[in-house]
């Protein structure tokens, strides 16, 4: 076990290692703007006042370095600053509550998360199963034909799906609303019938991308000698499968399942902008279109998060799954 | 919700039929080994195939307009990709049948043993870039050209809101889509291509290199791919993109060039990743050792030695990797932060007439035009996949 | 008594490119309770397929075509998948080749070997657990008790090869299939296993398939032998007739292989500048030492051959000749000069007198040139010849390794078969007109005809060119005959050095009498014999262990 436990801190290091450095990275990005924040929060005609006045509140006059890790101070306390959009609301037309950067993600997170959480929760035995009854019937006419349709979603923008699924589910047959205007305080119920077409359409992508790395692993699985041994032995297709297989067969389709969701993060904001979903993705769209900076870096550093979190379990999960570092020599 | 139960009874219903079906089977054929071994999925799944075909067919001459005389969109929009389907298989299907009596011997061969998917892409794409090239000759209007007529109906049918001399109507401010849509071929496709150029020059050499000099030259670059890699693409894409508009000002030309960089960075990163591991593979052969043992430098290891046994999976991986860039400038556009206008190109104009899609029950025709913008995306991108994935599996299958 | 087994006219197709092909013409085949059959051929000649047809399997991508199998009166073509099921692991188990890979990684050996006899109802799973550690003390794997509670990759190579036999015969099965069980071993691994299999085997009186490319093992193994040849039968007799008196051509020149030798050349002046001198080497992988203190002198025309089992240093030594791997201690000289120790830091003439050809002409050969510019490049690096004079010289040195000139300058190698592409291994080391040549396992990789044919045309090269050669090898056959010299290796180290013909006398040292005894012979009788002479705990790696 020592060696596992070593193997799984020195991921998780690098994990948090990568972490910092893709901060350094969005935080140097950020700051190769030209200009000066000041000026671009209030525009061309800012008096010098104004615009010396916020260089101070924002701590500008500080060199990189010392901005850089109050930055990061910051970020892990959870105080993501304040949008520029507020903060030129508030310096032009003065007074009011202004409201936090964390104050505009959180309840939008929480809205992502149950985008993806359906998704997943319709995609992944979904795809799954597609995927290990294809690597069973491999090179039949179901397996053609999944072939095809997988490759053709796999190639479709989001959007292209989407409108898809617009036009016959919520056009032409009016079962699902097209707009998901989700709002707090609404039940379960309604949440998730407005939440089901973004997440039809994100479980099209995934799905496809999930089935085929599925097929894949299982194809090259059962290529292997044991398996051949095991039906020599006289197993039966149940049991090989089970038995022989699927213990072998966690590491890769963990992997798929994990890379997959990562994946999620990047199609969602494609799908949150077609619904109007009250969605991070969407939030980062507008703050990009605005540059407002403060929204910009921490969805982005958020987004990053996820993913390097997804693939560091992914790589955790097969460490742990694989019987030859479980059990050193 | 009584759809859903439908289904399920239609889908209980198959299995039934499907045990009846193998029973039948083994009792009429006397236990013949195909009926015999068949697992109880395989008779389900005949049957299930057997059912939507049906089910196909009876839709597909369901009447087109209803007693009102109304017009039912979803056949219409059925019929459409039903016509669709059946005319790419022909035309793929022709075109091998042409593949396989005009050419040199090589093609000829290439195209007996092709997958009618594999030639059905080779035909899009040659007629893409065929598009593409001669967009100018093709196209009736030029891309920026304002008509007096905004938003004409597609149909070139006076009567119902249209105009004859613009096929699919024009746009908001008066631009004729057909034109537009022939000039984003160029504009969006041809974007797309320098990008993927760009990426592999800067990738696949940097990869290489790596490969062959490994070291410490390989250390730095692998772990600076690795630290890139860990932010999602497109969002990545987005952060930078909100800095070069930034750069950019009001020159919007300028933003083009800096998506067509920004892009190309972010994805030069997944080439060095690939043409590293493709390197690493061909450097530990014999044959490069005995030729570093010769004495040989650098440039001739890696031109005439590495490079061409990197070909194939190279080719495979330029065609993927253009239908990811392809597909991230479409997604950029769509959002509003990609091609800017005055050029043409797809994105934005699935993202202007995306409303459209809310007349599909008065007129599919209009409702249709945001369909066909991003339909004319994903087109390319399913084409390109379809060829890569034969080239792929003819690669591996030698192995099998 | 009827035959247990029964093979008629067996037919099998193969799969490429969408067209099915025949891969064997119609075998027959019988075999009775407790007999051994011995299956030899050379690679492509359908032995595997078919042992695995005569349990009514086939891998994807093969079918039968026609023909009749029948094990004790149970149609196996048109039996239904259950009732084969029944058959296999119970009735008729499989032994194969590569041990490692056919254990299951996620299971524990004997959670696998009792697996059959439970699923089968055979026995109980605390029964097969007993017996299963009485058959891994009848197979004399080390600690019977506790090896069958550890994962495979925690096993060795010649033990997991026990071990699956004692899973093969968890069932007490009345057939096995043996595919290759030795192949991937080495010669003192390869004989314990051999004798264990064969008291096994002849203690439940189960009757056997062995299938092998080598004559010697079969001839251990096997009552009866039966020669295949591109999917075709050759011939089939008792062993000892077999080996004494075989009739056909295939056969013979199968037999003949094994009489090939060189003349003795006379000794080497003692004053003579030796062309390679390896002088006290010692070189580490990373921190770890994997050769020490190696020295040994290769004169000019001479063959001095390096003996040793995997991972015994012989390539290593390889390396640091050719300057792939620096030695941390001691130095190279090439004539009388020393050498620098990397190659980088090596002249173009230093470079072009040491050549080296490899194990595996599949990756030895860029497979995107053609042989002319596979030959023609150090041609022109080494000599400046171009054009004309350069293909000249190309077609000159096909002739020289017996290829036509016309018919092969222009392919690429992948339409050559494997002893072609050694042959033009050979050729591109001689286009640089070395004095000396490193030969790395050049014939192992090769069925064994072909390989005899590589080494005359290296032996015929030697007289011509007074060439001096490092033969890497593992195959004492190969040293009996090509060798000058020879120098044994172990664990890094040279255990013993001196001319061939005092090596294969005795006394020699402990290791190489074990090895020289190690490596099977044509008799049928050799192993039995070895046994009785030094009992079973004294033969193989389990003496290199006491060591």
């Amino acid at each position: 076990m020592p060696g596992v436990l070593k193997i799984i801190l020195q991921r998780l290091a690098l994990g948090v290692l990568t972490l910092f450095i893709v901060s350094i990275v969005i935080f140097t990005a950020v700051n190769m703007l030209p200009g000066d924040f000041a000026e671009l929060i209030l525009g061309q005609g800012a008096t010098p006042e104004a615009v010396a006045s916020i260089r101070r509140d924002l701590g500008l006059d500080q060199p990189a370095l010392t901005r850089y890790f109050e930055w990061l101070g910051d970020m892990l306390t959870g105080n993501l600053g304040t949008s520029f959009a507020q903060l030129n609301f508030q310096t032009n037309m003065g007074g009011g509550e202004m409201k936090t950067v964390v104050s505009q993600i959180a309840p939008r997170f929480a809205n992502t998360m149950f985008l993806a959480g359906v998704t997943a929760a319709i995609a992944v035995p979904f795809a799954l199963m597609l995927g290990i009854l294809s690597a069973l019937y491999r090179n039949s006419v179901f397996d053609r034909f999944t072939n095809i349709f997988t490759l053709s979603s796999i190639s479709s923008p989001e959007f292209f799906l989407a409108y898809i699924l617009i036009l016959f589910l919520a056009v032409l047959n009016p079962i699902l609303p097209s707009l998901s205007n989700i709002y707090e305080g609404m039940g379960f119920g309604e949440r998730l019938q407005k939440t089901l077409l973004p997440a039809l359409t994100l479980t099209l992508v995934v799905t496809a991308h999930m089935m085929r790395m599925t097929r894949a692993a299982i194809i090259n699985l059962l290529a292997s000698p044991y398996i051949e041994m095991a039906r020599l032995k006289g197993m039966s297709p149940m049991r090989v499968i089970v038995k022989h297989a699927l213990p072998n067969a966690l590491a890769p389709i963990i992997n798929v399942i994990a890379l997959n969701l990562a994946y999620l993060i990047t199609g969602v904001v494609v799908v949150e902008v077609v619904f109007v979903y009250p969605g991070i993705g969407q939030l980062f769209v507008d703050a990009v279109k605005i540059r407002d900076i403060p929204v910009v870096q921490a969805c982005c550093l958020i987004f990053a998060g996820a993913y390097i979190l997804l693939n560091l379990t992914a790589d955790i999960l097969s460490v742990l799954s694989n019987p030859r570092l479980r059990h050193p020599k | 919700m009584t759809t859903l139960l439908y289904l399920a009874a239609a889908l209980v219903a198959c299995f039934l039929l499907g045990w009846v079906m193998r029973f039948a089977g083994q009792s009429l054929t006397g236990n013949k080994p195909f009926f015999r071994d068949m697992p109880m999925a395989v008779a389900f799944g005949y049957v299930l195939g057997a059912a939507v075909l049906l089910f196909t067919l009876w839709y597909y001459f369901q009447p087109t307009v209803d007693e009102n005389g109304v017009p039912v969109a979803g056949v219409m929009f059925f019929r459409w990709a039903v016509q669709f389907f059946v005319i790419s298989a022909l035309a793929a299907w022709l075109f091998r049948l042409l593949g396989r009596s005009v050419g040199t011997d090589g093609s000829r061969k290439l195209f007996r043993s092709m997958p009618l998917t594999a030639s059905f892409g080779i035909l899009i794409i040659l007629i893409y870039a065929f598009v593409a090239i001669f967009a100018g000759a093709i196209a009736p209007y030029g891309q920026a050209e304002v008509f007096q007529q905004v938003n004409a109906l597609p149909g070139g049918d006076a009567a119902t809101g249209g105009n004859p001399d613009h096929l699919l109507g024009t746009d908001q401010i008066g631009r004729d889509l057909l034109s537009r849509l022939i000039y984003g071929a160029q504009n969006t496709v041809g974007i797309a291509f320098a990008t993927t150029l760009i990426a592999f020059l800067l990738g696949g050499s940097l990869g290489f290199l790596a490969a062959t000099l490994q070291g410490w030259l390989d250390q730095v670059l692998s772990r600076g791919v690795d630290v890139l890699m860990a932010i999602p693409s497109l969002i990545f894409a987005l952060l930078l993109m909100t800095i070069a508009s930034a750069w950019a000002g009001s020159e919007k030309w300028l933003l083009t060039v800096y998506m067509v960089l920004i892009i190309a960075l972010i994805d030069s990163t997944r080439v060095y990743r690939l043409a590293r591991a493709v390197g690493l593979n061909i450097v530990v052969m014999d044959y490069i050792e005995a030729a570093k043992l010769r004495g040989e430098g650098l440039p001739y290891l890696i031109f005439k030695e590495i490079l061409p046994n990197a070909y194939a999976p190279l080719l495979a991986e330029f065609g993927l990797r253009f239908c990811f860039v392809f597909l991230t400038i479409a997604s950029l556009s769509f959002l509003g932060v990609g091609i800017q206008p005055p050029l043409a190109d797809w994105g934005t104009m699935v993202r202007d007439l995306a409303q459209f899609i809310n007349f599909a029950a008065f007129s599919p025709l209009t409702a249709a035009l945001p369909l066909l913008a991003a339909g004319a995306i994903a087109l390319l991108t399913v084409a390109v996949n379809f060829v890569v994935d034969w080239m792929l599996h003819k690669s591996s299958g030698l192995k099998e | 008594m009827s035959p247990l087994l029964t093979i008629k006219n067996l037919v099998l197709e193969g799969r490429s490119d969408e067209t099915w092909t025949q891969i064997v013409n119609g075998v027959d085949l019988t075999l009775n309770k407790g007999e051994v059959l011995g299956l030899i051929g050379e690679s492509g000649a359908g032995k595997s397929t078919v042992g695995l047809a005569a349990m009514g399997f086939t891998r994807d991508g093969v079918r039968i075509k026609e023909g009749e199998v029948e094990f004790d009166g149970i149609d196996l073509v048109n039996a239904s998948a259950s009732v084969k099921r029944n058959l296999l692991g119970k009735r008729i188990a499989y032994v194969a080749q590569s041990a490692a890979a056919s254990f299951n990684p996620a299971h524990k050996l004997i959670d696998q070997h009792t697996e059959a006899p439970v699923q089968h109802g055979v026995m109980s799973r605390h029964e097969s657990e007993k017996d299963g550690i009485e058959l891994y003390r009848k197979l004399r794997l080390p600690n019977p008790d506790e090896i069958g509670f550890r994962y495979p990759h925690q096993v060795s190579g010649g033990q997991l090869q026990r071990a699956m036999t004692a899973m093969a015969m968890s069932c007490r099965p009345d057939l096995i299939i043996f595919d290759e069980p030795t192949t991937a071993l080495d010669v003192t691994t390869q004989i314990e296993v051999l004798a264990s299999i064969r008291e096994i085997v002849e203690e439940f009186d189960t009757a056997a398939i062995y299938i092998t490319h080598d004559l010697a093992v079969v001839a251990q193994m096997a009552d009866r032998i039966k020669v295949l040849l591109k999917g075709d039968e050759v011939e089939e007799a008792d062993t000892r007739t077999m080996l004494s008196n075989p009739q056909e051509e295939y056969t013979k020149s199968l037999w003949a292989v094994r009489e090939f030798k060189r003349p003795q050349k006379p000794a080497v002046a003692s004053t003579a500048t030796p062309v390679i001198s390896v002088q006290n080497v010692t070189a580490a992988y990373g921190k770890v030492d994997v050769l020490n203190d190696v020295s040994f002198d290769i004169h000019e025309g001479r063959t001095v051959a390096v003996v040793g089992e995997s991972g015994s240093g012989k390539s290593t030594t390889a390396r640091c000749i050719t300057g792939l791997l620096p030695p941390r201690i001691g130095q190279i000289e090439l004539d009388g000069e020393p050498l620098p120790l990397d190659y980088r830091k090596r002249n173009k003439h230093q470079l072009r007198q040491v050549q080296m050809i490899y194990q595996m002409a599949d990756t030895a050969l860029n497979p995107r040139k053609t042989i002319g510019e596979i030959i023609g490049r150090p041609v022109q690096f080494y000599m400046g010849l171009r054009g004309s004079d350069r293909r000249r010289r190309v077609d000159q040195l096909l002739e020289q390794i017996e290829l036509e000139p016309d018919q092969y300058r222009n392919r690429l190698p992948s339409e050559l078969s494997g002893g072609q592409k050694q042959r033009i291994g050979i050729a591109r080391a001689l286009a640089a007109e070395p004095k000396f040549i490193i030969c790395d396992e050049v014939t192992s990789a090769l069925d064994q005809l072909v390989a005899e044919g590589i080494l005359r045309l290296l032996a015929k090269l030697q007289d011509d060119l007074q060439l001096s050669y490092m033969f890497i090898t593992h195959d004492l056959a190969t040293v009996r005959s090509i060798a000058d010299e020879v120098v044994v290796m172990k664990d890094g180290v040279v255990v013993e050095q001196g001319p061939k013909t005092e090596m294969f006398k005795p006394p020699h040292h402990a290791y190489t009498d074990l090895l020289l005894s190690s490596v099977p012979e044509m008799d049928p009788d050799w192993l039995t014999n070895l046994l009785a002479e030094r009992g079973v705990d004294n033969i193989g790696a389990a003496a290199v262990d006491k060591m």
